[in-house]
């Protein structure tokens, strides 16, 4: 049995029915990682020991009639953001090179109690800063589907890993794409909840007005299971939703009665791939032969999407990541004469390019002076996002989109403009914006053979409603690479 | 264009406790002022009488009792220094704040 190409339903099935045990799930995966991640670079933490001691004890469980777990022997990744107690957490910065968290993360705790085995941590740009892994201090990470392109980011790592088959699920982060963009150009379904769904407690901080974890797959209902699992209230994230999300989590591809908008603004964007646009069109024919009606509707302000988050997404992280001074936690210079200078130069010394970049532009636009300008106006300007949003969703059940202008571009490409970079964002930062949640789910291929992914939004809390319509298109997804 | 100057960048990463080489000064000058004339956009806006949107959490602010819960105290203080560049006693070491002659 291939059990790499096994999905997360499939294997907890497996295991209940004592066909499988998590042991050998877990070895096989194990060893295709050894084969194939030296060429990926998916991981930058294998625990090689820790995953087959914890799939002995969850066989000793099953043996014991244990089966409730909702995971159950599930093998899962998760980016290297997100806290596993004393293992590495390094955010793919050299900041956090040796960092051990002294506490799991909420969603880690969760995975855990129903079941699952963590593989590994996988690599990201650095502190989730990025759009193509290209940014992590640690490692390059490849596209799997063709190991000449990016793979996406900044959760690259997860991406990359659920397509290679190394494992069915994954964990990432998403604050302007970073789950939806990798999951595209990987060809994986990747999936940010709405913002509250899923508790942020032991997710490193970037933008925390944005920032949101959820799951990679290779089909819809893994993706609904794991969300499942890791959404709900947490007294120690005072942003999580009081009420837990109601999921289905049986998405039979019937779309009587749904209403899909198609934005104008979204299909006349400058820079749109002409085959990313067919494919994505395409796609919302599926839609619509499996009974949604497709209407055209309009997003006045969503030109304004970028400007407006590279100024909020900045200013918070420039205020998140103050807490790497080299005190508590993390790199420290040598031979600091004062405090200033131990500041200075550990913060020089441990963050990369774009992080620096990041910090800059956010104390810019907060400084005296800039603040009712820059600042002040983009969180109005963020409102009005949000009631372009909320006007729609007053029409339409869904609005269907690309998730990118193009497939996965060559290492490089992008790297020396800044900007170019975070226009490749274009599509899925408003849904951060507005705090809505989205899907990124594969619906074809460009001429070489790279996956195009098609974006469907809806409103808040209605997250189930995105799985119910992309299971009509992940059903003809594409396997796992290699 | 906007006119981003050497010294708006140092000023910027003395506020940001970064000490930039002065390659790094010239390439965030040149890229700082891209961006922040792409980010000029937004002044075409009409964003009068708009309320500032703070957060996407709908349900307002959480309020607790400034207690001690069970999960925050389960971390040790031997938990809390582990990762520390330099401790000593139970307490974070840094350099001297104030100059002794």
């Amino acid at each position: 049995m291939k059990v790499y190409e096994l999905g997360a339903v499939e294997i907890r099935e497996k295991v209940v029915a004592g066909e499988l045990k998590v042991r050998e799930i877990v070895d096989q995966l194990l060893e295709r990682i050894a084969e194939y991640d030296t060429e990926v670079g998916a991981f930058v933490t294998v625990d090689t020991e820790a995953a087959r001691l914890r799939a002995d004890e969850l066989d000793a469980l099953v043996a014991m009639g244990e089966t409730t777990g909702k995971l159950l022997g599930v093998p899962v990744a998760i980016k290297d953001n997100i806290c596993v107690q004393d293992g590495l957490t390094t955010c793919g910065s050299k900041m956090l090179g040796n960092f051990k968290p002294p506490y799991s993360a909420r969603v880690v705790q969760r995975l855990l109690a129903e079941g699952a085995v963590i593989i590994g941590k996988t690599n990201l740009d650095e502190f989730a800063m990025g759009s193509s892994t290209e940014n992590s201090a640690l490692q390059q990470t490849r596209n799997p589907r063709n190991t000449g392109c990016v793979p996406g980011g900044s959760s690259g790592g997860s991406a990359a890993a659920v397509a290679a088959g190394f494992v069915p699920v994954a964990l990432g982060s998403d604050t302007g794409g970073s789950i939806r963009q990798p999951a595209s150009y990987c060809g994986v379904v990747g999936m940010k909840p709405t913002y509250g769904a899923v508790s942020r407690y032991g997710l490193v901080a970037f933008g925390s007005s944005l920032d949101q974890i959820g799951p990679f797959a290779r089909n819809v209902e893994d993706a609904a299971l794991v969300l499942e699992v890791i959404s709900g209230p947490d007294a120690q994230d005072s942003t999580a939703a009081t009420e837990k999300l109601k999921l289905s989590g049986n998405y039979p591809g019937d779309l009587q009665g749904m209403k899909i908008g198609l934005p104008t603004e979204y299909f006349d964007t400058e820079g749109l791939s002409s085959q990313v646009k067919e494919a994505v069109l395409a796609g919302t024919e599926r839609l619509r032969k499996a009974g949604a009606e497709l209407v055209e509707i309009h997003l006045p302000l969503i030109k304004y999407a970028v400007g407006t988050y590279y100024i909020i997404a900045t200013a918070e992280a420039s205020s998140n990541l103050s807490r790497f001074d080299g005190v508590h936690y993390g790199h420290r210079c040598e031979q600091p004469t004062d405090i200033i200078d131990m500041y200075s130069r550990s913060r020089e010394e441990g963050f990369g390019a774009e992080v620096k970049r990041r910090i800059m532009l956010g104390n810019y636009v907060l400084s005296a002076g800039y603040y009712d300008a820059y600042y002040l106006r983009a969180l109005k300007v963020r409102r009005k996002i949000a009631d372009d949003f909320s006007r729609a969703f007053a029409e339409v059940d869904l609005i269907a989109s690309p998730v990118a202008p193009t497939t996965a571009f060559k290492f490089g490409e992008k790297t020396a403009d800044p900007l170019a970079m975070y226009l490749s964002d274009i599509y899925t930062i408003s849904a951060n914006l507005a705090g809505i949640p989205g899907i990124s789910v594969p619906c074809g291929v460009d001429a070489e053979g790279l996956p195009v992914g098609l974006q469907l939004l809806t409103d808040n809390f209605k997250d189930d409603l995105l799985f119910k319509a992309s299971a009509v298109l992940a059903n003809v997804g594409i396997g796992v690479a290699f | 264009m906007s006119n981003i100057t050497v010294e708006d960048v140092q000023k910027i990463a003395l506020l940001s406790r970064l000490k930039l080489t002065e390659a790094e000064v010239e390439m965030f000058r040149g890229q700082l002022g891209d961006i922040i004339d792409y980010i000029e956009k937004l002044s075409e806006v009409d964003i009068t009488g708009v309320e500032p949107f703070i957060n996407a959490a709908s349900e307002g602010n959480v309020f607790r009792n400034d207690v001690l819960r069970d999960e925050a105290g389960n971390i040790s203080n031997e938990q809390a220094t582990q990762n520390a560049p330099q401790k000593g006693d139970g307490f974070f070491k840094v350099p001297a704040t104030i100059a002794t002659n």
